[in-house]
């Protein structure tokens, strides 16, 4: 037997799924990371806890128990596309076919609909003031409102207890039981409305062309940014690193971010208003589509486009998938894109038509292989097969949690809850070196705080001297006091008011000199002049 | 058509009866985990927070100490539970500290007792005094008739005094070796005694001066460092009966404690208010300096890890030392402690003794937010995970500040920035006399030989 080899020397295939961009340390050359003894020993060891995490990491592959869904066509001659959701449920077992349900709710539709964090619950918003929480997978309704009013969106909170209802004027926030909790008093005129779970802020967006952050755990309104764009047309977040992704009328999509006053980006991505837009888990890809009929893939690292399709009419509706499936609601059409990331596809992965209505929001269930539509005429759930993430992770989200364990999920993540300043671009920057200057990098008054002067510093006391030959207006100490507090005196600015009085006195005596006018006597004589 | 849909069996992921656990799943994909980096940073600052406000480093004293200072604690090495502490009053008595009260008590000397040590092999507790006396007690109940009353231990009855050993001069420490029946006494001279005779064996004197500390080293065991009051630690080796080397430093050592890790390494707790760790196969500098106390340090001791060490102070309170680094981790006081004389870890690591000026023994946490009560998988898993949160992001400003954050003592507080202010003035005025004098005629000489005043090997005789 051969003797076991040293924790982290072996490879494991697979560990690239588990790399951390950021983690991986630069080596320089010859193995060493730094010239500095202790820090490169400390390096090393850091380095080798990451390969040996990565390792250990790519093990646990082999244990997950679930496959990814598939739908494959057995020749060349048949498309995918061309199964019927009714062919599917012929071949399918009987639990998912369970899964695939309808509700026929013709009279205040159209309908908007969101599914709960885990995917167990779904609320569904008609536009005419019917608002239902339901458990879809038991068919046990938790709540039904018929709120007389108008309801532009609706939204689950952190988990299924709470959801909020962007109505005609105010936003809402209703429990469970369906008792009106609060009403955002903040949140005019809303018509879109997500929620960051991690950082407990719900954003709403709408006619008033205002992006507001209120903390639900707090209840503090935490921002309200101005985007100077008109109505907003749409609204997503970006999962990964919680930035808001707006669609304008103007065509543009503009990233925010709750303590940027300006957008952290803006994308022109269509000729006309943008209608809808989504984002992939990773917040690699975003797809965005417009009223011109157009349906653009961005590459969001690097602010790109990738990939152009069209639509036959606007599409209404868009969504990503865990897998990364497209889904587009196009009228009574929802159209499946695959692979849509990687080329250029000339043809979709799945095609559904609702007839005689229209579709108003489309959604991929969590964990599931379902896509839920809301539309004119109620709600019905169809199967796309590889939709989901086949293996969850119970610590994270849970769709199989107990009470117990939506309790302690729900304080742990409180105990977590992440400040809405670390929202940035980058969600890895939190703890890396700051290498700007510090200049850009330090307020004022941190800059003046830093007593150890650098070199331009020095540069710049120095010329800060006496200089009879300049006239007053030029007065290098003139411009540092004009430029500094007024009210505070301290050691610097005596030193600089007492040179000051030395060089009007020098500048006056040249004055004199080059005149030629006699030198002013000195009233005090030279032998008192010490005690001067 | 080839199909295939994700159908989980409830039966799988839901317990079925109540008594089952529910399986829980896991996927370590990172697109499942976002915000991981921002999410560990939430959690080492709950952590920070919850560490500071569990910090509680106070723990008792033990029974109600002594009628006068306390000068000398010494370790049982066998048990985790017993120690011995001397006073300023003559008296000595053997603690026991799960009940933190005293097991026995003897007057032993008259004036103080000067030195103490529990011996190894029998666990009899050998104290030396101002009166040039050793004697070794008993502390087994059963060898002596132990029913007298607190008054009566003043007339000293000589219960459970089992030996009685006349010296010449007065003696200021005593340590016993490791294994061996041999200890060593330190005053006028350094002897070498054996616990079976009457008189020393030898003499290991090197210089006229007084010694104060001696110390055996726990792991390689016949080596001795002693500290005297001409400001010189010397090491001694039992088996050539000779002295090795010494070194002279600026200001009096007051301590000495060996690493029982490390056995070359050994710290002294000194005057100038630093402690400094030595190596002993190279005096010519100390390889860590311990600074932080404003006042003489009296006492120090290594955590039997070897990783940390304590120190007490004459500025009244005890500092906590990673060995790699040069300031305290963690500093402990009260309102009522008073000048520090001495301190010990206990033998589990776990807590801190410390004897003052106040009569008092205190027992404190080694670390503040600790506590011994015994912690499920699932407490320590989080306590581990916790702990390497708050290494990774250590360095970040707001977990530093709080991490870092201690009520010190007004006079502490400003004696610390007086000092502050007079190192920095001297530091100032060497610069300036260096910049003025012939380049190269004023050398930097290392804050770790700043203190060294020269060193000697002993040469054969």
């Amino acid at each position: 037997m051969a003797p076991p080899a040293k924790m982290g020397s072996i490879d494991r295939p697979g560990t690239e799924k588990f790399e951390r961009s950021a983690s991986v340390i630069a080596k320089k050359k010859k193995g060493k990371y730094s010239k500095d003894k202790k820090l490169n020993a400390n390096l090393r060891k850091i380095d080798h806890q990451y390969k040996e995490a990565l390792r250990s990491a790519a093990g646990t592959d082999l244990l997950l128990t679930e496959d990814v869904g598939f739908l494959e066509a057995d020749s060349a001659m048949e498309k995918t596309f061309k199964f019927k959701q009714n062919d599917i449920e012929e071949v399918l077992d009987e639990q998912t076919v369970n899964k695939k349900f309808e509700l026929n709710l013709p009279k205040l539709g159209p309908y908007q609909i969101d599914y709960s964090r885990n995917g167990r619950d779904l609320l569904l918003g008609g536009i005419k003031g019917h608002v239902a929480s339901i458990d879809w997978r038991k068919g046990s309704m938790n709540c039904e409102l018929f709120l007389n009013e108008t309801v532009h969106a609706v939204k689950y909170l952190h988990n299924n207890q709470y959801f909020a209802v962007a109505q005609k004027k105010y936003t809402y926030i209703y429990d469970n039981q369906g008792t009106e909790l609060h009403r955002l008093k903040q949140h005019v005129d809303s018509t879109l409305l997500d929620f960051l779970p991690y950082h407990f802020l719900l954003t709403t967006a709408g006619n008033t062309g205002f992006l507001k952050y209120h903390d639900v755990s707090t209840g503090q309104l935490v921002s309200e940014l101005r985007t100077k764009l008109g109505p907003t047309q749409a609204l997503k977040q970006n999962p990964w690193n919680a930035v808001m992704h707006l669609g304008h009328s103007n065509g543009t999509v503009s990233l925010w971010a709750p303590n940027m006053s300006t957008p952290l980006a803006k994308i022109l991505s269509a000729r006309g208003p943008i209608t809808d837009l989504a984002i992939d888990r990773e917040g690699k890809y975003m797809v965005v589509s417009g009223a011109d009929k157009s349906m653009k893939v961005w590459d969001l690292r690097k602010l790109k486009e990738l990939d152009h399709y069209y639509t036959p009419t606007p599409a209404k509706s868009l969504d990503i998938s865990d897998t990364g499936l497209i889904s587009v609601s196009w009228g009574p059409h929802i159209t499946v894109w695959k692979d849509i990331f990687k080329s250029k596809q000339s043809e979709p992965y799945m095609n559904h038509l609702i007839p005689s209505s229209k579709v108003e929001r489309a959604k991929f269930v969590p964990f599931e292989d379902i896509l839920g539509v809301g539309h004119s005429k109620g709600f019905s759930s169809l199967v796309i097969p590889g939709a989901g993430e086949a293996n969850y992770d119970a610590l994270e989200i849970n769709p199989y949690e107990s009470v117990k364990q939506r309790q302690q999920g729900e304080v742990r993540s409180l105990m977590n809850k992440l400040s809405p300043d670390t929202i940035s671009l980058d969600p890895n920057v939190i703890g890396t070196v700051d290498k700007r200057a510090s200049s850009i990098r330090l307020k004022p008054g941190q800059i003046t705080e830093i007593s150890d002067m650098s070199e331009k510093d020095q540069d710049k006391l120095n010329k800060m001297e006496i200089r009879p030959d300049v006239s007053a207006k030029n007065s290098a100490l003139r411009r540092h006091l004009r430029k500094k507090t007024q009210n505070v005196i301290d050691q610097r600015r005596l030193r600089i008011e007492r040179n000051l009085k030395l060089e009007k006195e020098l500048r006056v005596k040249k004055y004199r000199q080059d005149r030629g006018l006699p030198e002013e006597k000195d009233l005090l004589g030279p032998a008192l002049a010490r005690f001067k | 058509m080839k199909i295939k849909t994700i159908s989980r069996s409830s039966d799988q992921y839901v317990p079925v009866r109540n008594t089952q656990e529910s399986s829980l799943p896991r996927n370590l994909n990172p697109a499942l985990h976002p915000f991981e980096r921002a999410r560990e940073y939430t959690k080492a600052l709950t952590a920070t927070k919850l560490e500071r406000m569990f910090a509680q480093p106070f723990v008792g004293q033990l029974g109600d100490g002594h009628r006068d200072g306390v000068y000398c604690i010494a370790k049982n090495f066998n048990t985790t539970n017993q120690v011995a502490s001397g006073s300023g009053d003559g008296i000595i008595k053997y603690w026991n500290m799960t009940s933190r009260d005293e097991s026995v008590t003897f007057k032993a000397h008259y004036g103080m007792v000067t030195g103490l040590v529990v011996t190894p092999t029998q666990s009899r507790m050998l104290s030396c005094g101002d009166d040039k006396y050793i004697k070794l007690w008993s502390v087994n109940h059963e060898e002596f008739d132990h029913t007298f009353g607190e008054d009566e231990v003043y007339n000293n009855k000589n219960k459970g005094l089992v030996k009685t050993f006349l010296g010449e001069h007065a003696f200021k420490g005593i340590d016993h070796h490791h294994q061996d029946d041999v200890f060593v006494t330190g005053g006028l001279s350094i002897q070498l005694w054996d616990i079976n005779r009457s008189k020393h064996i030898s003499d290991l004197s090197w210089g006229a001066d007084n010694i104060n500390t001696v110390k055996f080293n726990k792991t390689e065991t016949n080596i001795i460092a002693s500290s005297g009051s001409d400001n010189s630690i010397v090491l001694y080796d039992i088996r050539t009966n000779t002295a090795i080397q010494k070194v002279v430093t600026s200001l009096r050592t007051n301590c000495l404690s060996w690493n029982p890790m490390e056995a070359f390494n050994f710290v002294s707790g000194s005057d100038d208010h630093n402690a400094y760790l030595w190596d002993m196969r190279n005096l010519n500098k100390s390889i860590n300096v311990y600074k932080d106390h404003v006042a003489g340090i009296m006492d120090v001791d290594f955590s039997p890890t070897g990783e940390e060490l304590v120190t007490g102070s004459y500025d009244k309170t005890i500092r906590i030392f990673r060995t790699r680094e040069g300031h305290s981790r963690d500093i402990y006081h009260t309102k009522r402690m008073q000048r520090i004389f001495c301190v010990k870890y206990t033998t589990d690591a776990r807590y801190i003794l410390s004897g003052s000026d106040d009569t008092n023994i205190r027992i404190w946490r080694a670390n503040s937010s600790e506590r011994a009560s015994i912690k499920s998988t699932r407490q320590r898993n989080k306590m581990e995970y916790d702990n390497a949160l708050k290494e990774r992001f250590k360095h970040m400003p707001e977990i530093k500040r709080i991490s870092k954050h201690r009520h010190v003592p007004k006079v502490i507080k400003k004696a610390e920035e007086i000092k502050r202010i007079e190192i920095n003035s001297l530091k100032k005025r060497q610069e300036n006399d260096r910049k003025h004098s012939k380049q190269g005629s004023k050398p930097y000489v290392p804050e770790r030989q700043k203190h060294i005043r020269g060193t000697a090997i002993k040469e054969d005789n």
